[in-house]
Order: C-alpha cells, then sequence, then structure tokens
C-alpha cells in the first residue's frame, strides 16, 4: 500500500515557486529521505503534507486521504516534528508529553508500549524543563511528543541539523526501531551521510526532485569514473586540477580529493604523471566507488550546467 | 608549517557561571596558517571557549594569548587581529551587498579608498559585479556564506574565527567555501573553525574534540584516527563522547 | 472536553512558570485601579488661586471663605494690582485669580447685583474651565444662600469669565505640544529599544562586539540616526502647528531647541536601558509601551491634569518621568503672553 502519493505538486509564494511539480510515492513502513540544502522546498512539502499549507497545484495524498478534503483526519494520523521550536520550553519534560497526547485525546498511558523505547531515556528527567535539556535529549522529547498519539506517518522537518555526531547516530538508531514497528517514516536533512540509513532517498534542489532511488540505486546510476586523491598538499592540488583542461569536477573530501574526468579513457596512470608533471610528487590516486555525496554533487552540477 | 609560531596559546582556560564549569582547564596552542577545528557536541563549552577567545568574555582562570594579545587586558587589540563569521548570523539582509561591505570594512577601520578597492575586488573574484547593489537576502544562502567569509577577512586579519559557518549549505557550496577557507590560509591567515559536519573536520590541519568543557583529544585528523583505530573522524569522535558519556 | 481542558492547563503552566509576566498581569490592574482611583482625577483638589479684593467687606470675605473651606481651592496669596497676575501665571503654580469689584457688599445691597472676575490661566485649557466652573458654582450656592436669607431678594453675584492665554479655549493649544513630547518619546525610546533588540534578536550584536569597535561606540552609532529623526520631528511639529493650527509661537526657539534635545536624549537613555533588559523585539516594544508611553498619556497631564494628583504620587512621578517638565515646557514657550 502506499502511504503517500503525490502528484504534480506546487506550490508558489507570490512569484517565487518554493516547490515546483513535485510526484513521488512513499510505501507503508519505507523510511523514506528528502536530502536537499535549506531553501530547497523540504519544509513547504512536509507542511503541504501535514496538511498545514495549501497548494497551488497538484494533489498529496496521504493514507488514501486527500491533504486538502480530508485534513482533519489525517491530523489524527501523521505526526509530526518540525524543525525547531517544537517543545515547550517552559514546561516540564512529562507536561510535554501529557500535553502533546492530550490534545490527540489520549494519555501517555495509552500509548506508553509506542514511546517507551525511547521516552525512558529522558523519564529520569521528567521534572525538568524542556529548555534545560541538552538538544539530544530534546530531540529524543520531540519524537516522543510526535509519536504519542500513535500515527501511522511520522514526517521529521531535519530533526539533525544543528545536532552533534553522537545525537545524530542515536537518533537514526532510533528511527530504524520505529520503523520495525511498522511506521512508515518521511525524514529530511541537509546531511549526506545520513542519506545511507534510508530505505529510498530523494534529492531535492531548488523545489525539483533531482533523482529519487535506493542509495544503492542512486550509487549504481552513477556512470563516472571517480578518483580519491591523497595529499599533504590538498590546496595545491585542488588548485592545479581546477585549471587543468580535462576536469570534470574537484573536490575536498573527508581527507582526500574527489576527481571526475570528461575523458573516457582516464585512469589512475594518467592522473599521476599529470600530477608529477606539475611538480606534485607525494600523492597517490585510486579509482573507487562513489558515494552519495558525489552523486548528489554531480546531480547538482548538472542541474546548474544546464541552466 | 611553520611550528615556532604561534598565534594563539591556550593555558589551562577556565570559565565558571557560578558553579557550573563551562570550559575547564583547556590548554592548545595554534600555529599560524594553520586551519585548526574545533569540535565538541552541543552544549560541550565551545561556544564559551570561542568567546573567550574572541574577547567577549572574560575568563575565570588560565591564561590566553590571542595574535600575541593577553585576553584579559587586550581585548580591544585581540578585536583588531581577528576576524569573526557565525552561521548564527552574517551580514544584513535589509543591506544591499556593497552597503554590507563597506560597513564591515568601515567598523574595522578601513579607509574609504581602502574600502572601494576592496569591494571592487570581492565583488569581482565571488563574480557579484552584476548584483552589486541587490539586497543580501535576494541572494542565495551559499553565496551569503562565500560573502560573510570574505567580508570577515576585509581587514586582514591573522586569525579568523568562523562558528558553524557552513550550515544547511548544499554539498558544492560548502567545499566552494571550503576552498575560500585553504586560499586563506594559503595566505598565512590562521582559521579556527567549529562544525557538526565531520567530513569537514578531516579538511582540518589539526582538530580538537571537546567533551564536557576539556579537550578530549588534539592531533591531525591521520594521527587521531591511527590513535584510535577509527576510519574516520566521525568514528573518533563518537567513541570519544559516548566514552565519556559512560563513564 | 477533556483535551480542550488539558489546552487550557497546558496555558496555565505557560502562565504560572513565567512569574515576571505574572506579576504584570496582576498588578496591572492594581495599578490601574490605583492611578484612575487616586493619580489621575477629573475634578480639582486644592488648586492655588490669589485673590485682590478691592472691597474688603464681609461679604468678599464669605465668599474667600467658601470657596477655601470646599477643598478644591487653596489660597496661595492676597495681591494688590491685576498686573501682578501675568507673573503668577508664568510661575505656575497659581491657576486662577479672583478679583472683587470695589464696594462689592454695597452694590449688592443697593443695586442687587456685582460683579467678580475670575482670571484663568487657559494654556491649560482643561484645568481653566475646571477652575472656573468650580469656583463660579460656589459663587451659584453662596447667592442661593443670600437670597434664601432674604436680606434683599433677588440679588445677583455675576461671575466673569476671562482666560488668559487662550481665549478660545481651543485644546489644539495644549494638546499639540504635548503631543511634541508624545512622538519624541515614541521615536526615540521605542526605536531605539527595537533597534538595538533586534540586533542582540538577530545574532549580529555578537559581530559587531567582536570587532574593534568600542560597545560605547555601537550604541551611540545606533542611536545617532534617532537622534536627527527625532529632532526633525519636533521640528515639523512645530513647524505644522504654527503654519496650519495657528499656535501662537511666543517664547524662545533656542530654549525650545535646547529643550527638546535634552528631551531627546533622556527617551534615548530610557531607550537604551529598555534594550538591555529584553531579550526580543516584542519584549522592548512591551516596555516601550508599557513603561514609558502609557505613564507619558495619564500621568503627566498630557490628558488628566498632575495638579490632581497626591502630592507623593506627583512628586514620585515627577521624578521617575523626567519628561513630566517638557510637557509644561512647551506650552509655556509657544504661549507666554496673549
Amino acid at each position: 500500500m502506499k502511504v503517500v502519493e503525490v502528484r504534480g505538486l506546487t506550490k508558489k509564494y507570490g512569484k517565487k515557486t518554493a516547490i515546483s511539480n513535485l510526484s513521488f510515492e512513499v510505501n507503508e513502513g519505507e523510511l523514506f529521505g528528502f536530502i536537499g540544502p535549506d531553501g530547497a522546498g523540504k519544509t513547504t512539502l512536509f507542511r503541504i503534507l501535514t496538511t498545514l499549507l495549501l497548494p497551488n497545484s497538484g494533489s498529496a495524498k496521504i493514507l488514501g486521504k486527500d491533504v486538502v478534503k480530508d485534513y482533519k483526519y489525517l491530523r489524527n494520523h501523521i505526526g509530526y516534528m518540525p524543525g525547531r521550536f517544537s517543545l515547550y520550553m517552559d514546561l516540564t519534560v512529562e507536561e510535554n508529553l501529557r500535553f502533546f497526547a492530550s490534545i490527540f485525546n489520549t494519555t501517555i498511558e495509552e500509548n506508553y508500549q509506542l514511546v517507551k523505547d525511547i521516552y525512558s531515556q529522558i523519564e529520569p528527567f521528567k521534572k525538568r524543563r524542556a529548555g534545560q535539556l541538552s538538544g539530544g535529549m530534546k530531540q529524543k522529547l520531540a519524537l516522543s511528543c510526535a509519536l504519542i498519539h500513535k500515527p501511522r506517518l511520522l514526517v521529521l522537518d531535519e530533526p539533525t541539523t544543528g545536532v552533534d555526531a553522537v545525537s545524530r547516530k542515536e537518533f537514526w538508531e532510533m528511527l530504524k526501531r520505529l520503523k520495525e514497528q511498522g511506521i512508515t517514516i518521511i525524514v529530511s536533512t541537509p546531511y549526506m551521510d545520513e542519506a545511507v540509513l534510508c530505505d529510498r532517498i530523494a534529492f531535492i534542489q531548488n523545489g525539483s526532485i533531482l533523482d529519487i532511488n535506493t542509495p544503492a540505486g542512486i550509487i549504481s546510476g552513477y556512470k563516472k569514473k571517480l578518483f580519491s586523491i591523497e595529499t599533504m598538499r590538498k590546496y595545491n592540488v585542488i588548485k592545479i586540477l581546477e585549471t587543468y583542461e580535462y576536469k570534470d569536477s574537484v573536490f575536498p573530501f573527508g581527507d582526500s580529493i574527489h576527481y571526475t574526468d570528461k575523458r573516457e579513457s582516464i585512469n589512475s596512470e594518467i592522473l599521476i604523471d599529470y600530477l608529477h608533471s606539475t611538480g606534485i610528487n607525494d600523492c597517490s590516486v585510486s579509482e573507487i566507488e562513489s558515494g552519495i555525496e558525489d552523486v548528489f554533487m554531480s546531480l547538482i552540477k548538472e542541474g546548474t550546467d544546464g541552466q | 608549517m611553520d611550528n615556532n609560531h604561534k598565534v594563539i596559546e591556550v593555558t589551562d582556560l577556565t570559565k565558571k557561571f557560578g558553579n557550573f564549569t563551562a570550559v575547564s582547564q583547556i590548554t592548545f596552542d595554534v600555529n599560524e596558517g594553520e586551519i585548526f577545528g574545533f569540535l565538541g557536541a552541543n552544549g560541550a563549552g565551545k561556544t564559551t571557549a570561542m568567546k573567550m577567545l574572541t574577547g567577549l568574555l572574560s575568563p575565570t582562570s588560565g591564561k590566553a594569548k590571542v595574535a600575541g594579545f593577553d585576553v584579559y587586558k587586550q581585548s580591544e587589540q585581540i578585536k583588531k587581529h581577528i576576524g569573526y563569521m557565525s552561521q548564527k548570523f552574517s551580514l544584513y539582509e535589509d543591506l544591499t551587498i556593497v552597503e554590507n561591505i563597506s560597513f564591515y570594512a568601515g567598523i574595522y577601520g578601513l579607509t574609504d579608498e581602502q574600502i572601494s578597492e576592496k569591494t571592487n575586488f570581492l565583488l569581482k573574484k565571488l563574480d557579484l559585479e552584476k548584483s552589486r547593489n541587490e539586497l543580501i537576502k535576494s541572494l542565495p544562502l551559499g553565496w551569503k556564506q562565500k560573502l560573510a567569509f570574505s567580508v570577515a577577512i576585509i581587514h586582514d586579519p591573522g586569525i579568523v574565527f568562523l562558528d558553524e559557518p557552513t550550515g544547511g549549505v548544499d554539498p558544492i557550496t560548502r567545499r566552494q567555501f571550503w576552498n575560500l577557507i585553504y586560499e586563506a590560509s594559503e595566505n598565512k591567515k590562521t582559521i579556527f573553525v567549529t562544525t557538526h559536519y565531520m567530513d569537514e573536520a578531516e579538511y582540518c590541519d589539526r582538530i580538537s574534540i571537546m567533551v564536557d568543557g576539556k579537550i578530549e583529544a588534539l592531533d591531525s585528523p591521520v594521527n587521531l584516527k591511527e590513535k584510535y583505530y577509527c576510519k574516520s573522524i566521525n568514528e573518533v569522535f563518537i567513541h570519544l563522547a559516548r566514552k565519556n558519556k559512560n563513564q | 472536553m477533556r483535551t480542550f481542558a488539558n489546552f487550557i492547563l497546558k496555558e496555565v503552566y505557560h502562565i504560572t512558570r513565567d512569574w515576571r509576566s505574572l506579576i504584570v498581569l496582576i498588578c496591572i490592574p492594581v495599578i490601574q485601579l490605583f492611578l484612575f482611583g487616586y493619580a489621575i482625577r477629573t475634578e480639582l483638589n486644592e488648586a492655588e488661586i490669589c485673590i485682590i479684593d478691592h472691597s474688603k467687606d464681609y461679604i468678599t470675605q464669605e465668599i474667600t471663605n467658601k470657596l477655601i473651606s470646599s477643598g478644591y481651592f487653596k489660597l496661595n496669596a492676597y495681591i494688590e494690582n491685576e498686573k501682578q497676575i501675568e507673573h503668577l501665571f508664568k510661575n505656575g503654580s497659581v491657576k486662577e485669580v479672583i478679583i472683587f469689584e470695589q464696594h462689592f457688599a454695597k452694590k449688592l445691597e443697593k443695586e442687587g447685583k456685582a460683579s467678580i472676575m475670575l482670571v484663568a490661566d487657559a494654556s491649560n485649557p482643561n484645568i481653566a474651565t475646571l477652575v472656573t466652573s468650580y469656583t463660579s458654582s460656589i459663587i451659584r450656592t453662596y447667592q442661593l444662600e443670600l437670597n434664601a436669607k432674604a436680606i434683599k431678594a433677588n440679588t445677583l453675584i455675576i461671575p466673569e469669565v476671562k482666560m488668559m492665554y487662550n481665549p478660545e479655549l481651543k485644546s489644539v493649544y495644549m494638546f499639540v505640544p504635548g503631543l511634541i513630547a508624545l512622538i519624541l518619546m515614541l521615536v526615540s525610546a521605542l526605536m531605539t529599544s527595537i533597534a538595538i533588540t533586534r540586533e542582540k534578536e538577530m545574532g549580529s550584536m555578537e559581530v559587531l562586539l567582536v570587532s574593534p569597535l568600542k560597545p560605547q561606540m555601537i550604541i551611540i552609532g545606533k542611536v545617532v540616526p534617532y537622534v536627527i529623526i527625532s529632532f526633525f520631528n519636533s521640528l515639523t511639529v512645530l513647524a505644522l502647528s504654527i503654519l496650519i493650527f495657528k499656535i501662537p509661537f511666543e517664547g524662545s526657539f533656542l530654549l525650545f531647541t535646547f529643550e527638546s534635545v535634552l528631551f531627546i536624549i533622556t527617551a534615548l537613555a530610557l531607550g537604551i536601558l529598555i534594550s538591555t533588559i529584553a531579550n526580543s523585539q516584542l519584549a522592548a516594544m512591551m516596555m516601550s509601551l508599557g513603561g514609558l508611553l502609557m505613564p507619558t498619556v495619564l500621568l503627566s497631564g498630557f490628558i488628566y491634569p498632575v495638579e490632581n494628583m497626591p502630592l507623593p504620587l506627583r512628586n514620585t512621578f515627577a521624578t521617575c518621568y523626567s519628561y513630566i517638565g517638557f510637557f509644561c515646557f512647551p506650552r509655556t514657550v509657544y504661549n507666554t503672553t496673549e
């Protein structure tokens, strides 16, 4: 069953198009990720899906119901965690959760089983005000609050932005367990390394979807030869390659440099020879498998070059 | 790298707020032209430490010199010799590009001549000549960030403090931003940067990882990975932060 | 229904958590009650009067006693001639001068009528009207008593009212100069406090503080444009009031300018003070409105006369809101002579 079916969805703010002609589907029990930078249209899309915003054209169906007509039904079955300010900082942990339970006409006790896994970690601090929690704990509380009414679809808008790597990792572990309980999850993130943790991902940039696929599918769709260059003089090498006539793209990438070439026949030796000829001797070059981030960057590049 | 010239020297720097110790006896040096990554979990004390080094907050105890000036007595001098950019705010949205540039150049005491020279140079370098009189809010986030960095070093400071400069930016723009950082570092500018992107930590010459107000690890990314038998800085970070939590 | 009750409960939590707002919520009605109950009075309370008694007989004495024992008036002094009136009014404390004509009692007995002249300082038309109507009604009551005693039926005491400085009792004479102060308060205090808290809210304050600019320079830099705007504002209002509302401006322009600048600086200082406490633009606005503008309107004599407030309160507020002086000030500069 399709939990989400979106067809030709468009939203404009005045002249500015926030999202244009989006179409995608999300299957039941799927963990679906939207990957894209700030201003790509993720929040606008999520607000339409959660019935908070009306689209200009196109349709969106969730659990078989229309987001415009059946918003009352849907609001009871969607859990939404907006990027920021979703908690009341002046209420205690327990009061927050109790409040969110009550507006959906349920109680903590009734659905405790559902949030137990997450909530039990912050329960020792239940008398503490939400504003005094650490970033990671706030996140757990916000997730508990979004879950307390037993939603069938969970929509999380950039839950990990500005959160440190440890809390991010824990958060994704929680999502995985929720998924196992059969909850469908849509999540957005600007962090590429989180993309591989989703079942399927959609790259979104400037209001359009660049690609939708499984992480593995996306990677295998990348046809270019990708080279990783390791050197102590990263900046020099980047500068040299930037002006190389056959260069397709060159980016710093973690502890190395990722490079693609315009020639089909390119191999590591050619590249090493070229770098040697420019006086770079202390480098090693190897052809590598591409990652999600490489694909996304090449998609963005195609998009901007095509304009 | 010139190891003899230290532009930031910190010894046992501590800051307490009442009973709470936000920064506890941190000690480190940063060399000239180095890209120094200052990592830590939320609430680990990064912001407090950075405030002390930029002269915004007076330490409780310990010693620190930035650009050769003492943080207790010479914060005015420090401010003249550093650049600062934060993710929370970079440029005035309701001013044009040119107005923003001349504002910042002005508060750092550049002359009118220098300002117009620098403005033209920056616009050309960032390819923004056509939109020089557009409001900042009409610029895409990535451009804003790049412009903000260029503006932060407009007075040619020896040290630049960057507080999560690349939050929410697409991966290509993020890398273009880092190219600017590399370039500045080539020009002997010292870069002191915080980030939540662990792959960016790998771009740094050396990084420190702060946990609960203390510096838990400090070395080059390569050495740190070797030391903790990890494949990436992300793993090192998680290892250190978790280890401390379980204690 | 339970859902709704829970929603209300949450709101109650919010309110109780923020004890500062709670105090404000509870205190505002109390303060307002006391303000309107004690401080803001529309009736007279010991208004100072002077008397020129050309007759000095038993009737003028009786009328004087009636006036003073009413509690509404307080005798400042007996004076000898009309020339002193202007000087008294300029000093500001005396609100009305009562002049009994010569041979008052005799005239009343022989001709059945006599006249009293009531001279009021109408640069504040509200007070002037109040003072003269109270005096007239006391005199009327006395006249009725006199008739009832039937010494001589149908005696008539005629109060003649003379309004000095503003004979047509145009309220615009009073409101426009007061408005200058109000506008200056709005632009100077409100706008400055908002402008500074905006930088705090955006995070740009941090960037500025890290720059070599001295903190005092940042503050002064933020304030200077508002000083200029405020000053321009006061000149505009002044020009309009003279050209369109035809309000006579008789005082010293230099003095007016000097006093305006002084007032603007005070208001700006208050604005800066607010911006140090307020963390958001909204809070700054609430504090400026509640702490500065409301008292400006209610307690400075702009609408309700300051003279009617109880003395301790008057002193307190006069000290707290230094600009009360400014409210009276333009009025005196505007119309010093008739």
